[in-house]
């Protein structure tokens, strides 16, 4: 008995603990600990898109995703967003195919079109050779690619050379390579002396010089028809960074912050009057048990709130739904265990005993029942797109959280309460509902 | 016990409902929304006056677009459905709103046909893997049930319910779309999934108390007959389904009615889902056993 109230005397301190913890640091602006609310509740932009990888050797592709990611990054910090988060997500469809994508999420970012535009401006550049094939009769001019892509540029400058038609001064993009650009550039050129190599700007040949001698040192100049702007812009999308591979955007969605705000307050009332619904039920029908079980499901909230916040996930519409259903299935647990504990005072048990009789014949129940709804919850997950995911994690924590606040929490605060050999007032508040007793 | 007494009333009951149903989903069918085809959907608010939507639609037919469907969203914000569009055709659809009135884009999601095709093959399969992994988990749990009906049997017992279960909340929405003109997004297959985990959850506790009951019968010697501990198990459980369940729909009132309006069409299926779940894992899971119980001794 002492050891039961010792123990809920620390889950109870434990309780306030987190509710102090979550309350504070939603309070403190600077708090790291804020919940972080998705893009449909905070409002922002979030951009999907397809990595074309048709061109990019197996062993490479790895690669090529954390390049195109670093890229993307770059790009999206001179966009000037709060928090940007840019994922890369490799999926293998059934079909054996293998799918790359660049998740890009804006916060705060409501014109998508423009967000659109500053991320596809990006150009892809890459090199390939001049060659021949004969094709049947006729003999077509092939481009070979190099694998000398602008992955491998690490910045570029604006220069002017002198027009060999014109005499005036034209405007020359200096390309400076990597040290594995470099070498690349040097082997290139050192085998190739006489061939034209093709610099291909979003897959359009912009300039195609004669390779005159083996180039080392990095440094590649592109004369092409360029324009002064044309040159300058070049240059600029080029520091931000040439994409390693091509680009498609695949799925785009923007919300408003007032959509996104009327969620949350809407998600609010929901969960505080669902929870408010639930608890009076609870007493109203359970008595002192029910009491419990109200005092437990508000741990088990300020848990899930405290879990929520340190890992942190992101909450969503979806999740907060998920939040308030695991709250109603967190009772279930409870009810199956008062059920049994008052089929037990009915056989003539004394309270005690029947909360001990009662917490362990439910187990096997309570066991199996949320084994299945976490596995559903699991492969939920998998299913993968974020309005999914969001409720997913969240329901999957939530059974997990309402297992151990039913088998633990309830269980120690009762035992802690109800006196050995409790009778008359003791078995009428552990009986329950609207039977003869 | 009532029910087991009258079970094939509850058994013709349940036939006519899912009859409803699959009724309802051929007649009215479900239209798959941006997630699972592809396509453009934006919300429009207006400032002041929210024109009709014939309005709206006239404003929008100069712009070549294809089919574009447009309906009322709330009190003062339309829903504009097309095809995957062109950040320039969005914005030309911007364009034309913002001429005679005070426009503001509240939300804009375009999904690109292959993303939306691949979505609804894994929904399919998420379906097909959370029912099967069930089957196998209770085929395990229950293996060493006491006699007469073995392990596996449970497992069919489920999924022959599960099916029923997640087919009377479809059937009502594809009656609820038809209705309101909403569309079948994630968020349905995400109520139809978890529902799926709540509804085994609800058998589970009446099969468990079966078990039980039979492993005590067999070791008290008892010679309870199978129909009788069935229907003792189920109204030993009886409170408990319908109260837990109680706490669910109490939970899913609060969103349907206070919640965000993202998540009111998925609260609703699931209000609908959790209902008939209860009722068919009290009429007829358990009592589903008794012919299987009388067609295996046969053979």
């Amino acid at each position: 008995m002492t050891r039961y109230r010792v123990f809920a005397v620390i889950a109870l301190l434990a309780g306030f603990f987190l509710a102090y913890f979550a309350w504070t640091t939603e309070a403190n602006p600077l708090s790291q600990y804020r919940f972080k609310f998705g893009l449909d509740l905070a409002g922002g932009t979030e951009l999907i898109y397809k990595a074309d990888m048709s061109g990019t050797p197996e062993a490479d592709r790895k690669d090529a995703l954390a390049a195109l990611q670093g890229v993307i990054e770059r790009r999206v910090n001179l966009f000037g967003v709060a928090e940007p988060l840019v994922q890369t997500e490799e999926e293998s469809t059934l079909a054996g195919i293998t799918e790359d994508r660049l998740i890009v999420d804006l916060p705060g970012v409501t014109d998508i079109n423009a967000a659109i535009a500053a991320l596809g401006a990006t150009p892809t550049l890459d090199f390939r050779l001049i060659g021949t094939a004969d094709v049947g009769t006729s003999t077509q001019t092939v481009y070979l690619p190099t694998g000398l892509t602008g992955r491998y540029v690490a910045g570029a400058t604006l220069g002017f050379g002198s027009g060999a038609t014109s005499g005036l001064t034209s405007p020359e993009v200096i390309l400076n390579f990597n040290d594995e650009g470099a070498q690349l550039f040097e082997k290139i050129t050192s085998e190739n002396i006489g061939k034209q190599l093709a610099i291909f700007l979003d897959g359009q040949p912009i300039s195609a010089p004669v390779i005159q001698e083996t180039i080392p040192g990095g440094k590649a100049t592109i004369t092409g028809k360029f324009t002064a702007t044309e040159a300058r812009d070049l240059v600029r999308n080029l520091n931000f960074g040439a994409l390693p591979v091509p680009i498609e955007l695949e799925s785009s969605s923007a919300v408003g912050p007032t959509l996104g705000g009327k969620a949350i307050a809407d998600g609010v009332t929901a969960g505080i009057i669902g929870f408010a619904i639930i608890a009076i039920f609870m007493v109203a029908w359970y008595r002192l048990p029910g009491l419990i079980a109200a005092v437990a499901l508000a741990e088990y909230l300020v848990f899930m709130l405290a879990v929520i916040k340190v890992i942190p996930i992101t909450l969503t519409a979806s999740g907060i739904a998920g939040l308030i259903i695991s709250v109603g299935m967190a009772v279930d647990a409870n009810i199956l265990i008062f059920e049994r504990t008052k089929e037990e005072l009915r056989k003539g048990e004394d309270s005690r005993e029947a909360v001990k009789v009662g917490f362990a014949r439910a187990w096997t129940a309570i066991r199996d029942g949320h084994l299945t709804m976490i596995i559903s919850g699991i492969i939920l997950f998998w299913l993968g797109t974020s309005i999914v995911q969001g409720f997913a994690l969240v329901f999957v924590l939530g059974v997990l959280a309402s297992f151990i606040s039913a088998v633990s929490l309830s269980r120690v605060f009762l035992l802690a309460i109800v006196p050995e050999k409790g009778q008359g007032i003791w078995k009428f508040l552990l009986i329950s509902g609207f039977h003869k007793h | 016990m009532f029910i087991i007494n009258h079970r094939s009333f509850f058994f013709w009951l349940t036939g006519l409902i899912l009859a409803a149903a699959i009724g309802a989903i051929a007649a009215w069918g479900l239209p798959l929304g941006i997630d699972f085809k592809g396509g453009t959907l934006m919300q429009v608010g207006y400032a002041n006056d929210r024109p009709d939507v014939a309005t709206v639609e006239t404003e929008l037919s100069v712009l070549d677009l294809g089919a574009v469907s447009v309906r009322a969203s709330g009190d003062s914000a339309v829903a504009i459905r097309t095809r995957t569009l062109t950040p320039t055709e969005h914005e030309s659809i911007l364009t034309a709103l913002s001429e005679n009135a005070n426009t503001t884009e509240l939300s804009y999601t375009s999904v690109g046909p292959a993303l939306g095709s691949q979505f609804t093959n894994k929904a399919l399969w998420a379906i097909a893997a959370v029912i099967l992994v069930i089957v196998l988990y209770i085929a395990f749990a229950f293996r060493k049930v006491p006699p007469p009906v073995p392990g596996w049997a449970y497992g069919i017992t489920v999924v022959a319910m599960l099916a029923i279960d997640i087919i009377v909340p479809a059937g009502f929405f594809a009656a609820y779309v038809h209705y309101t003109g909403a569309e079948v997004d994630s968020l349905f297959v995400v109520a139809l999934l978890s529902l799926l985990g709540y509804c085994v959850n609800d058998v589970i506790v009446i099969f468990d108390r079966v078990r039980e009951n039979l492993a005590k019968s067999l070791r008290e010697n008892t010679k309870e007959p199978f129909e009788a501990i069935v229907g003792r198990s189920i109204s030993e459980t009886f409170t408990r389904s319908v109260n837990t369940s109680l706490t669910v729909v109490l939970a899913l009132i609060a969103l349907i009615y206070f919640g965000a309006d993202s998540t009111r069409n998925f609260a609703l299926v699931m209000l609908v889902g959790v209902v008939a779940g209860t009722f068919s894992s009290i009429a007829r899971s358990a009592p589903l056993l008794i012919p299987i119980a009388r067609w295996l001794n046969k053979r």
